[in-house]
């Protein structure tokens, strides 16, 4: 017989209309990593939730090590050993690293006084034995994504963790970072931690894990090796159909400039210019994928032309009108959508239902509102419309926008944003945290935009989706615009060359030696 | 599973036994009667029709009060100012009440929109603040409430007195309050500004609920960073809401003014209808219903506390420990919600 640390035998987990969980089993065997894999709502967060703690299952078993245990907390969970990196970050903005990791559970000296040096001492070294590199000192809001995921690491270890789950840890990643990442997860396992991954990116299942259990719309399909197994298989076992990676398109039919920038300048928040004399043009029918890595002022850029930044200089023209200083409003009503990066923090209303999420930009207008007054029936009815169309999967149109799987909510969003039929579409990392299935949708979606004649400015930091689905790559590298490729005349390894810095020379010589 | 819009009625009911409850125990252990102290309670509150009639004369400003905070909640905003606005409101209604005479149907408009104005400029001055410096409105509100207290004192003397305390009365046709109404409920200082109050929270729930403007105010309350990548401004919003709760706080003070009193005096402190808006507001879950409700638990709450000694021996001060304890109830909902939460399971 096999040691298991953790099986969740025979789970069924309901919410009000919905069956989140039935009969799912999952058994992690020590020292392992192993992903959980299904599409978007399919249960895969409630799932984890229910053994951190969080909610109660109507049903089926969970053991520890072999004995039964009723895990009514999270704190519970903690002292079972089991810690848990959620797919939104639960850590607080203005304290340090080092405070948050010991938040809830804070060694004292005396009666009553936090030991911050003794904390200090035994994360530094804690981060020293996993390669978790953190700042023990630095606030949470000025730290990288990644570190705010160490320091998240490091929290579950502090409390002794031996069993880590980790919700969609890379889709709020760069590549460095997810390469750091997956050397972190070796150490971890090296050190006999086990680990459940939540990923909705095959390759990384494949590269990083040992196992993999398939949930489908709820149900558990099974668990299966991955040595046995491939990318193909994985995806078909979770959506249940065959799935098309490589898009499929006819080559664009552009027309005239649509976005057309000018000597951009872009300050951010702290006054740094991030978007340096940028020119970019754009034009009606065709996809411009902007490849760069995080940081190097694409969202300045993004903020812009949306309006909720102020420009410094330059030129933003839409179909020869200028954007330049209009509002977010003004903006909008020239035929510009935009699906934001942080869906949590600018894309939804968190705690308004889907319906009225669906028209957070339309609501004023005919005929969502009359006089002032908002046409409850046609808002809800608009919902529905776009919930059926775009496939978002909902209890229904009055579920608040917070009870949705994170994959569902973008849906919503990009259903609301497309929907508009905007002269120009942004789409900023649009698949973010999406399954295999929900992408290939988006994506085809966005190609239709494109076939309709609109303008299409994609920002990915994932090179195969801008390899994929433009019609012409834009690099950006230190707020300019450093290069502009077909996407059928270069390689993943010229454009990362590029995205670093390297000149067009040395990238394309450096590229073509080892290709 | 019990849901949200469950469990916002369920706190509130059960945080007012839970509050009852507490009172009881106190009551035993300091040896009176908790029976005959809440059928005194009672009694005093709707034991006739003269109290009756007190309880709703208690419970007209409280409902004002209580949609102001509510309603600057919503927006995100936290209104501490209502104090200083009820000031600023009454005065300006007496003001109007006193200085012009104008026929009844338009006297008492004019009254109450002078008040609601008043307290909208007041509210203005922490709206604009916060939505252009980013000062917090708690702060600002603080201080407003201090020189609406010491400004509407000075007024009083050197405006509507000559160097009195008190002012002249209104005119009868400013006045909410009519002999016959009087009559009917036992002569108690009851006033037609039920009817005004009622009219206003149905007004408010409207606009939050079913307006543009509540769509975008509520927005904003919830998620700023949304509603302005959604197009919609939310410095306007902040300073719209403030000025709109401002209003409504003005137009409690107004109802003191032309309904209760007639006149103003000079304050030596706060009337705390204000800061028992807070109150009114956290127990009715922010919504206009619900504020109406708490409102008029509170009023009978203070009215009924009255009769305690007399009928029952019980101090009045009492009430304040069970309304204390109401407010730290709710204030504590994750106890509370765990509590139904346990229970509902134990049902199953
Ligand atoms: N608190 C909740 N209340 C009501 N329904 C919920 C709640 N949490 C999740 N759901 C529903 O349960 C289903 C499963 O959601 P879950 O978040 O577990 O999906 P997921 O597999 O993690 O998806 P994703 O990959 O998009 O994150 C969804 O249909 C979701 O709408
Ligand atoms: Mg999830």
């Amino acid at each position: 017989m096999e040691n298991y640390v953790i099986e969740m035998l025979n789970i069924r987990k309901e919410f009000p209309g919905i069956v989140a969980n039935n009969n799912i089993n999952l058994q992690l065997k020590k020292g392992e990593i192993h992903a959980l894999l299904g599409e978007n709502g399919a249960g895969k967060s409630t799932l984890m939730n229910v053994l951190f703690g969080l909610y109660q299952p109507e049903k089926g078993e969970i053991r520890v090590n072999g004995e039964k245990v009723n895990i009514t907390d999270p704190n519970v969970a903690n002292r079972l050993g089991i810690g848990m990196v959620h797919q939104h970050f639960m850590l607080v903005d203005t304290f340090t690293v080092a405070q948050n990791i010991i938040l809830g559970s804070e060694p004292t000296k005396g009666a009553a006084v936090v030991d911050i040096k003794k904390a200090e001492k035994e994360i530094t070294e804690l981060s020293k034995k996993y390669g978790l590199h953190v700042d023990p000192n630095a606030k949470v809001r000025d730290i990288s994504v990644g570190m705010q995921q160490r320091a998240e690491i490091l929290k579950t270890l502090y409390r002794g963790a031996e069993v880590i789950i980790l919700d969609e840890p890379t889709a709020v990643l760069t590549p460095q970072e997810i390469i750091e990442l997956m050397d972190i997860m070796k150490a971890l396992v090296s050190e006999g931690i086990s680990i459940i991954l939540i990923t909705h990116k095959l390759k990384e299942i494949m590269e990083a894990s040992d196992r993999v259990t398939v949930i489908r719309k709820g149900e558990g399909i099974g668990t299966v090796n991955v040595d046995e197994t491939d990318v193909d298989e994985l995806a078909s076992l979770m959506v249940g159909r065959q799935v098309n990676f490589k898009t499929e398109k006819e080559p664009a039919d552009p027309k005239g400039v649509a976005l057309s920038i000018k000597d951009l300048h872009v300050k951010d928040s702290r006054q740094a210019m991030m978007v340096k004399g940028l020119n970019l043009e754009v034009k009606s029918g065709e996809i411009v994928g902007i490849a760069g890595i995080d940081g190097n002022g694409q969202s300045e850029l993004i903020e812009a032309i949306t309006g909720l930044r102020k420009s410094e200089s330059g030129e933003i023209k839409l179909n020869n009108k200028s954007l330049m200083h209009l509002s977010p409003r003004k903006v909008t009503e020239s035929g510009v959508a935009h699906i934001p990066q942080d869906r949590h923090k600018f894309g939804l209303v968190l705690d308004y239902p889907i319906a009225e999420n669906m028209v957070l930009q339309t609501y004023y207008q005919k005929p969502f509102s009359k006089n002032k007054i908002l046409s409850f029936n046609t808002i809800y009815k608009h919902a529905e419309k776009l919930i059926e169309e775009f496939d978002v999967r909902t209890p229904g149109t009055k579920t608040k926008a917070r009870a949705l799987s994170g994959g569902n909510q973008q849906k919503a969003i990009i259903a609301r944003e497309v929907d508009r039929s905007p002269e120009l579409l942004i789409a900023a990392q649009p698949t973010r945290g999406l399954d295999v299935g929900a992408i290939e949708t988006i994506h085809r979606r966005l190609i239709e935009e494109r076939d309709k004649g609109r303008a299409v400015l994609l920002v990915s930091f994932e090179l195969d989706e801008v390899m994929n689905v433009s019609d012409r790559i834009a690099v950006m590298f230190d707020g300019q615009i450093v290069a502009e490729l077909k996407p059928e005349e270069t390689n993943e390894q010229e454009l990362g060359l590029l995205m670093a810095g390297s000149s067009k020379e040395e990238a394309r010589q450096k590229a073509g030696d080892n290709s | 599973m019990t849901d949200n819009r469950k469990m916002n009625i369920l706190v509130p009911i059960l945080s007012v036994l839970l509050g009852f409850l507490v009172g009881a125990i106190i009551m035993i252990a300091y040896g009176y009667n908790p029976i005959a102290g809440y059928s005194a309670l009672f009694q005093g509150a709707f034991g006739s029709l003269y109290n009756v009639g007190e309880t709703i004369r208690r419970t007209i400003p409280l409902v004002l009060t209580g949609l102001a905070v509510a309603f600057a909640f919503r927006a995100g905003l936290f209104n501490i100012g209502a104090e200083g606005q009820v000031f600023v409101g009454w005065f300006a209604a007496v003001w109007v009440g006193v200085t012009f005479e104008l026929p009844a149907i338009i006297h008492i408009p004019v009254a109450i929109l002078a008040a609601a104005l008043a307290g909208a400029i007041w509210a203005a001055v922490p709206g604009i603040l916060k939505a252009t410096r980013g000062v917090h409105e708690v702060v600002v509100t603080i201080m407003m409430n201090y020189i609406a207290l010491h400004v509407t004192n000075y007024l009083i003397r050197t405006v509507l007195s000559d160097g009195g305390s008190q002012s002249a009365r209104i005119s009868q046709s400013a006045s909410l309050s009519t002999q016959g109404l009087k009559e009917m409920f036992g002569y108690s200082q009851i006033h037609w500004g039920f009817v005004v109050s009622i009219i206003l929270a149905v007004f408010i729930w409207f606009f939050l609920e079913r307006t543009t403007y509540g769509f975008e105010l509520r927005a904003v309350g919830f998620n700023p960073n949304a509603a302005n990548y959604a197009g919609m401004s939310v410095k306007r919003n902040i300073i719209l809401a403030m000025m709109l709760s401002g209003a409504l706080a003005g137009v409690g003070g107004a109802m003191e003014g032309i309904g209760t009193f007639g006149y103003m005096y000079t304050h030596a402190s706060y009337t705390n209808l204000g800061f028992d808006g807070i109150a009114v507001a956290l127990l009715g879950a922010n919504t206009a219903p619900g504020v109406v409700i708490a409102a008029f638990l509170f009023g009978a709450l203070k009215v009924g506390a009255l009769s305690m000694p007399p009928l029952s021996g019980v101090p009045s001060e009492l009430v304040d420990i069970v309304i204390a304890m109401i407010i730290f109830f709710v204030a504590a909902s994750y106890m509370i919600r765990l509590l139904i939460l346990r229970f509902s399971k134990g049902e199953k």
